[in-house]
C-alpha cells in the first residue's frame, strides 16, 4: 500500500471561520445555560429531587459512550491490523479524545458544585465507580493522546501498535466502568444488572463508529473533498455488525429482567404503558436506532452509498439519545417501592410516576457538550495534519460499492 | 520567729514561699474544680453525650423503632419538628424543596389495610450512599449517624440515584436563614442528621421523636442500639420489627413495627 499523506484542514477564510462562529455560538449559548443554572440553582432545570439526573446526562453519558467507540477504527487498524483503517486512525483518535470532552464537560457544568472540581479531584472514595471513572477518563486522555502522538511521529511509529493495544483495553474498562454506574445501583428496579457494563461496552461500539462516520463525512466536506464511498461502506459494513450486536444487548438485557418477576412492573413501564419511554424505546431505540439503520446498511441500493452509510450513523446517533434517555430519565420515572406489596403516598412523591419535561437550559447545555467535541476536533484537523489525502480522492473509487451480504 | 524573719528578708514585689499556704490553695482549686466540672461530667455521663473533643464511639449505635401501630393517619407533627429544628423552608416547589422526613400513606390493595409511617434516613450500617460518593462527602460516623460533609460535596446526585429510601434531598436554590447548627447549602445533597448537634450536646432525643412524644403518640423512640438498658433496645425486644427494603439487607439503624 502507498503512504499515505495527511494534511491539516485546507479550508480558510469564511469557509474555515463560517463553522467554526456556529460552533462558537452554540458552546456560548450552552455556556449561558450553564451560568444561569448555577446562580438559580437547579430548580430552573426540568430536574427535581425525583428525577436527578436529566437532559445533560443524557448527552454527557452517550458522548462518553461515544468517544470510546470513536476509537473503535483506530483499533480496528492497530489491534486487529486491518491496514485499510490506518489512515483514518488519528482522525479517530482525536474524535475520541474529543467527545469525551464534550460529555466530561456537561458533567462538570451539571454538577451542584462546579466549583468544587479540585475536590472531586483530590478527594476519593475508591469504592465508588465515579471516583473509579474519574481514573478512566483521565488516563484514556492520557493513553489515547499518546496513541495519537506515537501515530504521529515517525520515530515513535514502531509503538503506536502497543500504544493502540493499551488504548483499546482501557476503553473496554472505561465503558464496562460507565455502564456499572448504572448497573450497580440495587435500589433502582430498572438497573440492578451486571449486564448494564457488557450493554454499555457494545452500545459505544455502534455509537462510537456512527459518530465517527459523521465526523468523517463533515471533515471531508469542509476540506472541500469528495466522500470515499468505499471507504465509508467498510465502515459502514462494521456499523451493521455493531448495531446488530447492540439489539442483541438490548433484548438480553429486557429478557432477564422479565424472567424476574418482580422486575414485571418496571419492565411493563419501559416498554409498554409508560407514556414517553415505550414509544422512545420501540420507535426510537429499536426502530430508528436499530432495523432502520440495519434495513438501510443492508439494503442493496443503499448499503454502499453515502448516503445510506450517513444517512444510518445519524439513526444510530438519535437511537442512542434515545436509549440514554430511557435507561437514564425512564429508570428514575418508576417510583422506588420503600414498602414493597403495599400502595405508597406521599408528600414526596412516594408510589407515583415521576413526570420529567426537560428545560431548554439543559438542552443548551447538553448541544453545548456536543458543541465543545466539535470545536476540539476542528481545532485538531486545522492544526495537526490529521485527514488522509490518498484514499480520500474522487477518482480513487467514484462508484457506490456493493452493499455488504445479507444475514440469512 | 523564724517566719517573721524570712519575711522581713524579702523585698518588694517578692512572693512568699510557704508550702501550707499553697498546700492550702491546691486543695481549694481541686475543690473548686470538682464542684464546677464534676457536675458537668456526671451529665454526660447521664445523657450519654460526649466531650466535644472525643470522637464519636461505635460503641454507641445511634437508631429508632417506628411503631406505625401508634403513628396517626395525617399527623404530621415528626415533619413540622424536622424542617423547624433544621431550618427547613420550602420555596414553595413541592418537586425541588428538601424532605428529610415525610409521611407515607399505605394501603394493602388485597384487603385496604391501612398505615401511615414516618420515613427519613435510615442510617444504614451499610450505606449505599456512601458507597457511590466520589469524594466521601457521604459518610458514616463510628456511632452509625449517617451524614453529608458540606465542604466535600459536589452535587453529583449518585447518593440520591442509589439511596432505596429516597432520604436525599438536592439543594435547587440559594438558601436564607439557616440555623447555626445545621449547614446547608445550594448545590449539595442533604438529608436527616438523627439531629446530630442535639445528640451531640447530650438531648438523648431527636426533634421528630419529641414532637411525637409531645402529641401523646410516642410513635417514635429514639436511643442506642447497643445498650440493651436503652428504651428503644427494650421496645425493640418486646414488639416484632423489620428493616425497610430488608431484602437489601443494609442493616438499617431504624426499625419499624406494626408493618
Amino acid at each position: 500500500m502507498a503512504t499515505v499523506i495527511h494534511r491539516e484542514l485546507q479550508a480558510a477564510g469564511w469557509r474555515f471561520w463560517g463553522p467554526l462562529l456556529a460552533i462558537g455560538a452554540v458552546i456560548a449559548a450552552g455556556f449561558a445555560a450553564f451560568v444561569h443554572m448555577e446562580t438559580q440553582g437547579h430548580w430552573v432545570t426540568g430536574m427535581d429531587n425525583q428525577i436527578v439526573w436529566g437532559l445533560p446526562h443524557v448527552f454527557a453519558v452517550f458522548l462518553i459512550v461515544a468517544a470510546s467507540g470513536a476509537l473503535n477504527v483506530a483499533s480496528v487498524a492497530s489491534v486487529f491490523g486491518r491496514v485499510a483503517y490506518k489512515p483514518l486512525a488519528p482522525l479517530s483518535a482525536l474524535a475520541a479524545i474529543a467527545l469525551l470532552a464534550g460529555g466530561l464537560a456537561i458533567l462538570v457544568a451539571d454538577l451542584g458544585r462546579p466549583d468544587r472540581l479540585v475536590v472531586a479531584m483530590t478527594h476519593f472514595n475508591f469504592k465508588s465507580i465515579f471516583a473509579l471513572n474519574m481514573f478512566l477518563y483521565n488516563g484514556f486522555f492520557a493513553l489515547v493522546a499518546v496513541y495519537l502522538w506515537f501515530m504521529m511521529e515517525r520515530r515513535m511509529n514502531a509503538w503506536s501498535g502497543a500504544a493502540g493495544l493499551a488504548a483499546f483495553v482501557w476503553r473496554i474498562v472505561l465503558t464496562t466502568g460507565t455502564g456499572s454506574i448504572f448497573g450497580f445501583l440495587a435500589a433502582r428496579e430498572a438497573y440492578d444488572s451486571a449486564l448494564l457494563g457488557p450493554a454499555f461496552v457494545v452500545y459505544s461500539l455502534a455509537y462510537g463508529t456512527a459518530a465517527f462516520l459523521v465526523v468523517l463525512d463533515l471533515s471531508w466536506r469542509w476540506a472541500g473533498r469528495a466522500a470515499h464511498a468505499e471507504t465509508l461502506a467498510r465502515i459502514g459494513r462494521l456499523l451493521a455488525i455493531f448495531t446488530a450486536a447492540s439489539l442483541y444487548m438490548t433484548a438480553a438485557f429486557h429478557l432477564a429482567k422479565l424472567y424476574v418477576t418482580r422486575s414485571h412492573g418496571v419492565e411493563d413501564f419501559l416498554l409498554a404503558s409508560g407514556g414517553v419511554y415505550p414509544v422512545l424505546f420501540w420507535l426510537g431505540q429499536v426502530g430508528l436506532g436499530g432495523a432502520l439503520p440495519l434495513a438501510l446498511l443492508y439494503s442493496r441500493r443503499t448499503g454502499g452509498t453515502r448516503a445510506g452509510v450517513i444517512g444510518a450513523a445519524v439513526l444510530v446517533i438519535l437511537g442512542g439519545l434515545a436509549q440514554m434517555y430511557v435507561t437514564i430519565i425512564g429508570a428514575q420515572a418508576w417510583s422506588q417501592p420503600i414498602f414493597p406489596g403495599w400502595q405508597e403516598q406521599s408528600s414526596f412523591f412516594d408510589g407515583e410516576v415521576h413526570p420529567y419535561a426537560p428545560s431548554g437550559w439543559e438542552l443548551l447545555l447538553g448541544l453545548g457538550g456536543v458543541a465543545l467535541a466539535a470545536a476540539l476536533i476542528a481545532t485538531g484537523l486545522k492544526a495537526l495534519p490529521l485527514l488522509p489525502d490518498e484514499p480520500c480522492t474522487a477518482s480513487s473509487s467514484p462508484q457506490p460499492t456493493s452493499p455488504p451480504a445479507r444475514p440469512r | 520567729m523564724p517566719r517573721l524573719q524570712a519575711r522581713a528578708r524579702l523585698g518588694p514585689g517578692e512572693a512568699v514561699s510557704d508550702p501550707e499556704r499553697r498546700g492550702f490553695l491546691a486543695t481549694a482549686a481541686a475543690a473548686l474544680a470538682g464542684v464546677v466540672i464534676a457536675p458537668g461530667i456526671r451529665l454526660i455521663e447521664i445523657a450519654g453525650a460526649r466531650a466535644p473533643e472525643e470522637a464519636a464511639s461505635a460503641r454507641v449505635r445511634w437508631g429508632m423503632l417506628i411503631d406505625t401501630a401508634k403513628c396517626a393517619s395525617g399527623c404530621t407533627e415528626c415533619v413540622k419538628a424536622c424542617n423547624e429544628e433544621n431550618g427547613l423552608h420550602g420555596a414553595g416547589r413541592p418537586r425541588t424543596d428538601a424532605q428529610w422526613i415525610r409521611k407515607i400513606d399505605l394501603k394493602d390493595p388485597r384487603t385496604g389495610r391501612q398505615h401511615s409511617a414516618p420515613v427519613m434516613c435510615q442510617h444504614c450500617a451499610e450505606p449505599p450512599c456512601v458507597d457511590v460518593c466520589p469524594t466521601g462527602a457521604s459518610f458514616k460516623r463510628a456511632d452509625g449517624i449517617v451524614l453529608v460533609d458540606k465542604h466535600t460535596c459536589i452535587g453529583c446526585r449518585y447518593c440520591v440515584m442509589a439511596c432505596p429510601y429516597k432520604a436525599r434531598s438536592f439543594i435547587h436554590e440559594n438558601l436564607s436563614e439557616q440555623k447555626p447548627a445545621v449547614p446547608r447549602g445550594k448545590g449539595t445533597v442533604e438529608g436527616c442528621t438523627l439531629c446530630v448537634h442535639k445528640v451531640d450536646r447530650g438531648d438523648g432525643t431527636t426533634a421528630c421523636a419529641q414532637a411525637c412524644k409531645a402529641a401523646g403518640h410516642e410513635a417514635i423512640v429514639f436511643g442506642d442500639l447497643n445498650d440493651p438498658q436503652s428504651a428503644v433496645s427494650r421496645r425493640l425486644r418486646e414488639i416484632p420489627s423489620i428493616h425497610l427494603r430488608a431484602d437489601l439487607r443494609l442493616d438499617t439503624g431504624v426499625r419499624y413495627s406494626g408493618i
